[in-house]
C-alpha cells in the first residue's frame, strides 16, 4: 500500500489473520455500552474495530483485533465482558 | 503427557524474556518446555523498535553477531513538530559502534528476532511449543504446579510468566490487578518497505549503519510522542499515546498517527514506500514505580514485560534489554535454589545482582518529567517558534530576542515562571 494516510479497514488488509469463526475471544453486552457514555473505545481501539451504527448502538467485530488490549485497559463501564486472546494460531499473525 | 513427566520449568510467551530464560536454563541441562500461543515466535509481539545489545552478551558472549538484527544504530535523533515545521537534531557518533567491538544497539523486526533467538534456546535445549495457548495455572496445595492448555495439562516445578504486558498470567497467579489506564500507552506501528540505498540515502547512513529517531509534537498535544527506525529494507515508524488523554481528546489513535505519516518533514523520508503491516501493542508507563509488588509466589514467577519491566527517559525506551536480564535472572534463581521454596525471593536476589532493578530505580523520577503536559502541548511549539525568530530576515528592525521571547512565551501560553518551574522539576526528576 503507498505512503497516504489510509484508513483502517485498508490498514488491517494488509496483515494477516486467522480469524476463529467458532469463538470471539472479545465478547461487549451492548445493553451496558448503551448506558457508557465516554465511549473510550471509539477512540482508544489502533484498528477502530468499534463503531457506533446508525442507532447509537456500540458495535464491535473482532476479526481485526491487533490484541493490544487497550479497550480492555480503557473499558470503565465493563462492557467488555470477555476479553481473551484468541484461542492458539488464531488471531493476528505479524510477519514483521 | 502424563501425570509423572514433569519440566523443571515451563515457561509462558517466547518473547526475549521467555528465550532468554529458556536458554540459560537449557545450557545448565535443565528441561524447559516454552509454550507460545503464536504460530511462531514473535508474530504477537511488537516493538519500536530497537534491542541495546549488551543484554544478548550477557546471556551468551558473542551472541550478538548471529542475532537476526538489523542496522546498527549510529545516528540518535530527537524531532519536534509543530504544525507543518520541524526541528530536527541529529547525534552522529562514528565511535559510537566501532567494528570490531559490540555494537551499541541495532534496530529490529520482532517476527524475526524472536523467532531467531526461540531457535538458538532449541538449539540449546529447550522445548519450544508454538500455537497453544495457556488457558489456565494449575494450582495444588496453594503452590503452581503447572499449566492448562484445553485438554492438556503439564506439570513443573516452576512455571515462568513471560506473557508479555497484559499478563492475564500475572492476573490468574493472583499477583497482578487489571492494568489502569493511567499506567499504559497504545503504541501503533507502520512497517513501510523502502529499498536500503533510498533509506541510507534519505538518513544519511554508510551501508548497515541505522537512525533511530523520537518525535515530540506529533500527538495532539497528548502525551506520548513518536518513533521512527530504520530497518535494512523497511522503515519502522509509530506512535505511542496515553489512552485516557486520547479519550478526552476524541481523535482517534489511528488518525492522529496517519497524520503524522503525512508530516511535511516525514513524508519525504517514506515517499516510494509500500506499507507492509499496520501493528498496536501496549507499553508500560510508570517504570520502577509500575512493578508489581510480588513478582512471584510458590511456583511462579514473572519476567519481562509481565513484571512492569520497562524504562523510558525520552530518550531512550529501554524493554527488550530488560526483558532478557530478568529472564537470566530468573533462569539463575531456578539453576541455583536446591529449594523450591527459595527461587521466589533467589530471583528478586538475581534481578538486583544483574542490575536491573538498581537501573530501573535510577531513572525512576523521569516519569515525574514526562508528566509534564506542556512537553507536549507547549514547548515544540515555543521551540520551533524560537527557530522561526532566529532564521527570519525580512529587513525589518528586529526587536531584542530576550523581548522576542517573552512574546512567544506570551503567545504559546506560557510564562517565565513556569518555565523556571518546569525547568526545576526537570532538574529534580533526573
Amino acid at each position: 500500500m503507498k505512503i497516504e494516510k489510509l484508513d483502517a479497514p485498508q490498514l488491517l488488509g494488509l496483515n494477516k489473520f486467522n480469524v476463529d469463526e467458532e469463538a470471539a475471544h472479545i465478547v461487549i453486552d451492548k445493553t451496558i455500552c448503551a448506558r457508557c457514555l465516554e465511549k473510550p473505545c471509539l477512540v482508544v481501539c489502533p484498528a477502530v474495530l468499534y463503531k457506533l451504527d446508525k442507532n447509537g448502538e456500540i458495535s464491535f467485530d473482532y476479526a481485526g483485533c491487533l490484541e493490544c488490549g487497550t479497550c480492555r485497559v480503557m473499558c470503565k463501564n465493563k462492557g467488555i465482558i470477555k476479553w481473551e486472546y484468541p484461542r492458539g494460531t488464531f488471531g493476528v499473525t505479524y510477519r514483521y | 503427557m502424563s501425570d509423572t513427566e514433569k519440566f523443571d520449568a515451563i515457561i509462558i510467551g517466547a518473547g526475549p524474556a521467555g528465550s532468554a530464560c529458556a536458554y540459560t536454563l537449557a545450557k545448565e541441562g535443565k528441561e524447559v518446555l516454552v509454550i507460545e500461543r503464536a504460530d511462531s515466535p514473535g508474530a504477537k509481539n511488537v516493538t519500536g523498535g530497537r534491542l541495546y545489545t549488551y543484554a544478548l552478551e550477557m546471556v551468551e558472549e558473542g551472541l550478538t553477531q548471529e542475532a537476526a538484527l538489523e542496522r546498527r544504530v549510529t545516528h540518535e535523533q530527537i524531532m519536534l513538530l509543530d504544525g507543518d515545521r520541524s526541528i530536527n537534531i541529529d547525534y552522529h557518533n562514528p565511535a559510537f559502534n566501532e567494528a570490531g567491538q559490540v555494537p551499541h544497539a541495532y534496530s529490529i523486526l520482532r517476527a524475526r528476532f524472536d523467532e531467531w533467538f526461540a531457535s538458538k534456546a532449541e538449539e540449546t535445549g529447550a522445548m519450544v511449543a508454538c500455537g497453544i495457548k495457556v488457558d489456565e495455572l494449575l494450582v495444588k496445595d496453594g503452590k503452581i504446579a503447572g499449566v492448562i492448555a484445553g485438554e492438556d495439562e503439564m506439570y513443573a516445578d516452576v512455571v515462568i510468566a513471560a506473557d508479555g504486558v497484559n499478563s492475564l498470567m500475572g492476573q490468574k497467579a493472583g499477583l497482578i490487578k487489571d492494568i489502569s489506564a493511567a499506567s499504559a500507552g497504545v503504541g501503533v506501528k507502520e512497517t513501510i518497505e523502502l529499498p536500503a540505498e533510498i533509506i541510507q540515502a534519505r538518513f544519511n547512513l554508510n551501508n548497515e549503519e541505522g537512525a533511530a529517531r523520537m518525535i515530540l509534537g506529533c500527538t495532539e498535544g497528548i502525551h506520548g510522542g513518536g518513533f521512527l527506525y530504520t530497518n535494512q529494507d523497511s522503515i519502522s515508524l509509530g506512535c505511542v499515546f496515553m489512552p485516557e488523554e486520547v479519550a478526552r481528546h476524541g481523535q482517534s489513535v489511528h488518525q492522529i498517527f496517519q497524520n503524522l505519516k503525512m508530516h511535511p518533514s516525514i513524508y519525504p523520508l517514506l515517499e516510494g514506500g509500500e506499507t507492509l503491516e499496520y501493528a498496536a501493542h501496549l507499553v508500560s508507563e510508570d517504570g520502577f514505580r509500575g512493578i508489581p509488588g510480588k513478582l512471584y509466589r510458590d511456583g511462579f514467577l514473572m519476567i519481562g514485560d509481565a513484571a512492569g519491566f520497562v524504562i523510558n527517559t525520552g530518550s531512550s525506551i529501554r524493554g527488550i534489554d530488560l526483558a532478557i536480564l530478568s529472564g537470566i535472572a530468573a533462569a539463575r534463581a531456578v539453576i541455583d535454589s536446591q529449594d523450591p521454596v527459595r527461587v521466589g525471593p533467589a530471583y528478586m536476589q538475581e534481578l538486583n545482582n544483574i542490575g536491573l532493578i538498581p537501573a530501573m530505580k535510577a531513572v525512576e523520577g523521569y516519569k515525574d518529567l514526562l508528566e509534564i503536559p506542556r512537553i507536549y502541548t507547549s514547548y515544540p511549539g515555543l521551540a520551533a517558534d524560537v527557530f522561526t525568530r532566529l532564521f527570519t530576515v525580512d529587513g525589518q528592525v528586529p526587536r531584542s530576542l530576550r523581548k522576542e521571547i517573552k512574546g512567544l512565551l506570551k503567545k504559546n501560553q506560557l510564562s517565565l515562571w513556569q518555565l523556571l518551574k518546569d525547568g526545576l522539576r526537570g532538574y529534580r526528576s533526573i
